[in-house]
């Protein structure tokens, strides 16, 4: 496992974007695109990486990088993939898209390409809403969530999508957080060596979509993973492994209380205790699960 | 004919000198750090400059003062101030 010292000096993204102070988005592309390096192609469907890009005729991203329509991310990387083979390229191609882009509006470009095994690294990350068009609730954002269209908190719970691209039978599937950026990095490691449809889904805090305190982003993040409510795996050639930051938090006992990730977060603040109770049940039923899958083929 | 291609070039501060944004500004206590980079891989701007010996300074231009270094940092060497 690589230590926080050994992560390269090199920077991909460059300072003053567009991005909110406190962004989980851009510390997770720093990231991804310090393991990936310079040889890595990117494709940007419609989400807060447009904007955090900036204005043209500027561009903070230093790879090159095409901008697409919401629902066209994965299409259009299929036919990135395609050009760069009759090129004879030899590059990484990467979608990096919100949970709109992923859960709802492109899901079905997403699945076309996972389902012809399209060699395209798919990176999601999720920051449980619209937050660039305001917040709108979309099918990532948890039970409970306040949103602008979610006045009084979601009914509905989050869509479990990494097990809905682990079902198309592609050889790499795998949930991270930018709090844990070394296990990020390795799964990214591992991801960008690999042949056929990549998926990684990618905790991303909001600070204003959040009403989070802008230096809580991380905090927030690691929280996420502590009280069990995101749970870190990969699932690789059908294979599911709970991964190395996760692992002490499948047993009940040793998570940290669920009070400790909702009082720092705004967008939680409505929720009563009976609410709480309904969460917290989800949460030990879907940690559960997880724990039996372990080691296990499921795909 | 010419022809335009809407192309953007990478370019440092793009959307200008985001320094201006910050209310507060990370100051580091050089005696307390440990040098162990977690501020550096946890900035979201890019603004925590990583030298070869691992001690790290903070490009001022830039920073938008969220205060994620000074939260994250485990020995408490960065403290926020008012800019």
């Amino acid at each position: 496992m690589t230590s926080i010292k050994q992560l390269p000096y090199e920077e991909y993204f460059l300072a003053g974007n567009g991005s909110c102070p406190g962004c989980g988005l851009t510390i997770g592309l720093r990231n991804v695109l310090k393991a990936l390096g310079k040889n890595v192609y990117m494709v940007v469907p419609a989400s807060c990486s447009s904007v955090v890009q900036s204005p043209f005729p500027n561009s903070s991203a230093t790879v090159p990088l095409l901008n697409t329509p919401f629902a066209a991310s994965a299409a259009a990387a299929s036919g990135m993939v395609r050009a760069l083979k009759i090129m004879g390229k030899d590059a990484v191609v990467m979608v990096w898209a919100g949970d709109g882009g992923t859960f709802d509006i492109g899901l079905a470009t997403v699945s076309g390409a996972a389902e012809r095994n399209e060699d395209l690294l798919y990176i999601c990350y999720d920051n449980e809403a619209y937050m660039n068009t305001g917040g709108h609730r979309s099918s990532a954002t948890p039970l409970g969530t306040f949103t602008g269209t979610t006045p009084t908190g979601k009914r509905e719970n989050k869509k479990n999508v990494p097990l809905i691209m682990a079902a198309h039978g592609i050889p790499y599937v795998a949930t991270a957080s930018i709090a844990f950026v070394t296990d990020l990095y390795d799964k990214i490691m591992k991801a960008k060596d690999m042949k056929g449809f990549r998926y990684i889904q990618i905790y991303s805090p909001c600070t204003p979509g959040w009403l989070l305190p802008t230096e809580k982003s991380v905090e927030s993040a690691k929280l996420a993973v502590q009280t069990g409510i995101y749970p870190l795996f990969e699932i690789e050639g059908g294979i599911f492994k709970i991964s190395a930051p996760s692992k002490a938090y499948l047993k009940k006992e040793k998570r940290k209380p669920l009070h400790d990730y909702f009082k720092i977060q705004g967008r939680f603040k409505h929720l009563k205790e009976e609410h709480i109770k309904l969460i917290e049940q989800w949460i030990d039923q879907m940690n559960e699960e997880y724990a039996a899958l372990d080691g296990k083929k499921i795909f | 004919m010419k022809v335009l291609i809407p192309k953007s070039k990478p370019a440092k501060g793009a959307v200008g000198k985001t320094g201006l944004w910050r209310t507060s500004k990370p100051v580091v206590n050089h005696n307390k750090c440990i040098k162990c980079v977690i501020c550096w891989a946890f900035c979201p701007e890019t603004t925590i400059l990583r030298f070869e010996d691992n001690s790290v300074d903070i490009d001022y231009e830039y920073c938008k003062g969220c205060g994620v270094c000074a939260n994250e940092c485990p020995v408490n060497a960065i403290e926020m101030v008012e800019d």
